[in-house]
């Protein structure tokens, strides 16, 4: 591999890694705070690509569509944890699947009645659509590194939000003693909503986002959640710090795969879960 | 003239499961006083402190709070009407620093006073000043003790209920924690104490309240009390 392809690589490694976070990161949140296995992350990536698809037409530019498209997929989050996810809470991990599991089916057919079958794409937002060329025959697209300083930013702002708040350190609270923090006269259960709402927006974001490199299309959550999944295992169930190393461990692992051992391009993720929980059990980054 | 209590239980009947707990408790607190809590281990007491917080639900009787019924509301709301928890068993939150778990915690009281700010904690808990930055589970039983205290100060309170709080501590670091609970009292704040130490309770408190298996049998001054060496005999084993 010359140098220019490898970078070129790692890039993609990075982009990918990154934009897997914003996903993984909700879902280690809800799973780690709210106790809740949500089944139904992956869709809400897939709904946010969806809307940057319906709203890039009715605007014109994704760039418009994002920015309407973020309060709308947090206030969604919000109304269907009010709505369904708060039930949950209580209620054992079985039940939790089968929920969750049920709102795929009800996303994906609600995608079907309102947008068929078929795969979209999605315009790259006309001021990013250059490219930086690398040498006489490569070069590499601007909106790629967009998306990567977007996730960037949006990592930083959750690392403050967790770590320097004072939401972030109720949430944290909360996730070692509901009740004492509900008799310090906090209310959790908002504080739930906004953390739910969050993970939605920041997943929905992730699917916005990638929309005009990976197109819109059906059953496009799925593959995203059990890469996710795998991301919150190796993390460690609940840290955020964690899901970003996986994160970014996954997209190395899963491009260089593709890359060098494309034959089993497929096992590269998982042979780096295996070895991760033989090494520690609890992920790399315990609760926190 | 009878001021509202800060909270009050009216016939309190408590379950857990099928286990009757509280049998009809009468409990008052009013601004100000020092209440002691009395009685041997599983006789109810912290099942009472936790259902006038809503931590758990009578089946039967009310709850009111600044001559609200507060009985079916949430604790968080229960808890905004002036009133601080410092569990059994402490609960302070280890993944958090000693800072975070009060600044966590911080907000003006039921009536928009800040007395309590994060500087005036820490001045008045120099250990805990020391060890700011570290992890709550980092602390000492007594330092951890002083962070629930410190924490619900935090809160602003016109009530601080403290079930155990000198709990398995050294007997130094006891006396440092009954040094700080008499300062509280002093500044005016109304106390709950439930503790072992019955002579130090008793010598704090202006009342007391004794339960055997979850009924009140006694109810009165501590004057009255300390007129009455036999109930503490009887009923506490001393
Ligand atoms: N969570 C619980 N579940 C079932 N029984 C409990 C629970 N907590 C306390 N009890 C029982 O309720 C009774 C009163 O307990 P408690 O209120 O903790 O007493 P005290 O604080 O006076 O020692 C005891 O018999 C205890 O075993
Ligand atoms: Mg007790």
């Amino acid at each position: 591999m010359d140098l220019p392809t490898f970078l070129i690589q790692l890039l993609n490694a990075v982009q990918y890694g990154l934009l897997l976070f914003l996903v993984a990161s909700g879902l280690t949140l809800i799973f780690g705070i709210m106790g809740v296995i949500n089944l139904a992350h992956g869709a809400f990536y897939m709904v946010g690509a969806y809307l940057a698809f319906a709203l890039t037409g009715l605007t014109g530019n994704l760039l418009f569509a994002i920015l309407l498209g973020i309060p709308l997929a947090f206030a969604f989050g919000a109304l269907l944890e009010w709505l369904l996810y708060a039930h949950l809470y209580k209620r054992d991990h079985l039940e939790q699947v089968l929920l969750t599991y049920g709102l795929i089916l009800i996303f994906e057919e609600g995608r079907s009645l309102l947008f068929g079958d078929d795969v979209h794409g999605v315009d790259v937002p006309a001021l990013f659509a250059a490219s930086i060329p690398l040498t006489d025959t490569l070069s590499y697209p601007v909106y790629r590194l967009v998306i990567s300083a977007a996730c960037i930013a949006l990592a930083a702002g959750l690392f403050l939000l967790i770590r320097r708040t004072k939401l972030g350190m109720v949430i944290r609270a909360g996730s070692h003693d509901r009740d004492m923090v509900q008799a310090l006269g906090i209310d959790i259960d908002r504080t739930y909503r906004i953390v739910f709402a969050l993970g939605v927006a920041l997943a929905a974001f992730g699917g916005m986002l990638a929309a005009p490199v990976s197109s819109v299309y059906p059953g496009m959550g799925n593959q995203v959640l059990i890469i996710s999944f795998v991301v919150v295992v190796i993390g460690g169930i609940g840290s955020v710090t964690g899901a970003l190393v996986a994160s970014l461990v996954i997209g190395l692992a899963d491009t260089f795969g593709k890359v060098l051992v494309p034959e089993y391009a497929g096992l590269a993720v998982y042979l780096v879960m295996a070895a991760v929980l033989l090494w520690r059990p609890e992920g790399i980054f315990r609760r926190g | 003239m009878t001021a509202t209590p800060i909270i009050e239980g009216r016939d309190l009947h408590t379950y857990y499961g099928a286990s009757h707990i509280l049998r009809g408790v009468d409990f008052t607190v009013s601004r100000g006083e020092a209440v002691a809590l009395m009685g041997r281990n599983g006789m109810g007491k912290s099942t009472l402190l936790k259902s006038l917080l809503g931590l758990v639900r009578p089946q039967r009787g009310e709850v009111r709070a600044g001559g609200e019924n507060v009985t079916a509301q949430p604790t968080h709301r229960i808890a905004r009407r002036g009133i601080a928890y410092v569990p059994e068993g402490r609960g302070i939150f280890p993944n958090l620093s000693v800072r975070e778990n009060l600044v966590m915690a911080a907000r003006s009281g039921a009536r928009g006073q800040r007395e309590w700010t994060l500087d005036r904690v820490l001045a008045s808990f120099p250990r805990l000043a020391d060890r700011i930055g570290h992890a709550g589970d980092a602390l000492s039983g007594g330092e951890q003790q002083m962070l629930t205290i410190g924490r619900a100060l935090m809160t602003n309170p016109d009530l601080l209920i403290l079930d155990e709080a000198t709990e398995g501590l050294a007997p130094l670091m006891a006396r440092e924690i009954w040094a700080i609970i008499v300062a509280i009292r002093a500044s005016g704040i109304a106390t709950v104490v439930v503790d072992r130490n019955h002579a130090a309770v008793t010598a704090l408190a202006d009342r007391a309240v004794i339960l055997v298996k979850g009924q009140v049998v006694f109810s009165g001054t501590a004057t009255e009390l300390r007129a009455k060496p036999e109930l503490l005999h009887t009923h506490l084993g001393v």
